[in-house]
């Protein structure tokens, strides 16, 4: 259909962002093509060490998931993703294929080895989810294509993991966000990987963060670094939520809390982490 | 964009009563309530997706119906506020809404009770935290969110009692 149908169609799934910006005339398709009953598009599966979400998947249906906390940073995640009503409503697949900067799935799997199955008349193919968000508002689907499912693999034992996203009030987009996964070895940390969300064009691997945790003894002094790195990482604009140097003081001190999570998760600790509220 | 759009057929339960309407696609769910059912109840408050004061309850779940199509709305179920009062008896949460005062104007409340009839029907004893999350998509504008949170209490416990 989305062949035939051409540019002016587009994609309908939850529909949380894309009815809104119809109404404020920022989108204007001549075409919606309602995703929404085609049949086991939905569902949360554990497979061979991943995790598999149909693109269809409800926020609401993560966040209740005991399989999908499986890797706690997602239950961060889905469990504070705008209120109730957005979250029976809005997709895991909507959310990635949008783009928008300030998403929260899109940080939060960045930090694992998630990749999208994507779907067009050509056949499947699989786009790792680093390649997936060319910038905002864009990915590398082809007109014709479509989000089928988006793969996570679980993390290895003695990881973990939390996401923390600053917000004025429930319904609206972070003012910043931050996901950080560690690999750790008693207080040494083997392995980290950072996100931060809102504060770019598209999602910002801090990797002048990741080096300052990689291969150290996580102290005070090597946190700060990290810190420091997060803020030249950034590139965040002023806006209603918040200055720049605002939103880059902000994205630092999340990661520093999310560091925090993350050792205690990575030493087993059952910790319960939700987005925070200004 | 075209002028006019070919109609759908559409069919729905509201509040227990099956309806039939033949809607344009662009049709917003609270307004094939309010226009074409005449069902007044449910309110437009923001229209961004924001306030929560079109809230109805559609399968089970809570949605800002005027975030959602008609015609997504075809084989579903709908409760809106109209639907709680049951042979003129209100339904513990519309009484426990008054008795504790849980309103001051009045617009946000329908779309408030539907969010605490999905909560009370998941979580039979909420603590204040659920509460907050529960409601978190429902501005009051008043901002009587004391009361209203002692609403939900009462309303929970007349229900576990019920």
């Amino acid at each position: 259909m989305l062949s035939e149908m051409g540019d002016d169609a587009k994609l309908l799934a939850g529909g949380q962002s894309l009815i809104p910006l119809m109404k404020l005339r920022l989108a204007n398709p001549n075409h919606l093509i309602d995703l929404n009953f085609v049949p086991d598009a939905a569902y949360i599966k554990e497979d061979g060490g991943s995790l598999r979400f149909g693109a269809l998947t409800r926020h609401a249906a993560i966040e209740k998931s005991s399989v999908a906390a499986g890797i706690p940073m997602i239950h961060d995640c889905a469990v504070g993703i705008a209120d109730v009503q957005i979250r029976n409503r809005g997709t895991i697949g909507g959310s990635l294929a949008e783009a928008d900067p300030s998403g929260d799935w899109a940080a939060v799997l960045l930090t694992q080895k998630t990749e999208v199955n994507c779907l067009s008349p050509r056949g499947e193919r699989t786009v790792p989810l680093a390649d997936f968000i060319s910038d905002a508002y864009t990915t590398v689907l082809e007109r014709d294509e479509l989000v089928r499912e988006v793969v996570v693999k679980s993390p290895e034992k003695g990881s973990g993991g939390a996401y923390l996203a600053f917000k004025r009030s429930a319904p609206v987009y972070p003012t910043a966000s931050a996901a950080v996964h560690l690999a750790m070895q008693g207080d040494f940390c083997k392995d980290a990987a950072i996100v931060l969300g809102c504060v770019g064009l598209v999602p910002v691997k801090a990797i002048g963060a990741e080096m300052e945790l990689r291969g150290k003894k996580i102290d005070d002094n090597v946190v700060n670094a990290a810190m420091e790195a997060v803020r030249a990482a950034v590139d965040p604009q002023s806006d209603m939520r918040g200055s720049a140097e605002y939103k880059r003081t902000l994205a630092a001190g999340l990661v520093k809390r999310a560091i925090a999570l993350a050792i205690r998760r990575a030493h087993g600790e059952r910790v319960e982490v939700s987005h925070i509220y200004a | 964009m075209p002028e006019t759009f070919d109609k759908v057929q559409i069919q729905l339960k509201v509040n227990g009563k099956s309806y039939s309407a033949s809607v344009e696609p662009r049709l917003l769910l609270v307004e094939l309530l309010r226009e074409d059912f005449n069902l007044t109840g449910t309110h437009v408050g923001c229209d961004t997706t924001y306030c929560g004061a079109c809230t109805v309850l559609m399968n089970g779940a809570i949605v800002k119906s005027c975030t959602m199509f008609a015609v997504q709305a075809d084989g579903a179920e709908i409760l809106t506020v109209e639907g709680l009062e049951r042979d003129g008896v209100l339904h513990p949460i519309q009484k426990s809404f008054g008795e504790s005062y849980g309103l001051q104007c009045g617009y946000c409340t329908p779309g408030l009770m539907l969010s605490t009839y999905q909560l009370v029907a998941e979580n039979q004893e909420p603590q204040d935290a659920d509460i907050r999350k529960a409601i978190a998509g429902n501005t009051c504008r008043c901002t009587g969110y004391q009361n209203i949170f002692k609403a939900i209490r009462l309303a929970a416990q007349n229900m576990r009692g019920a």
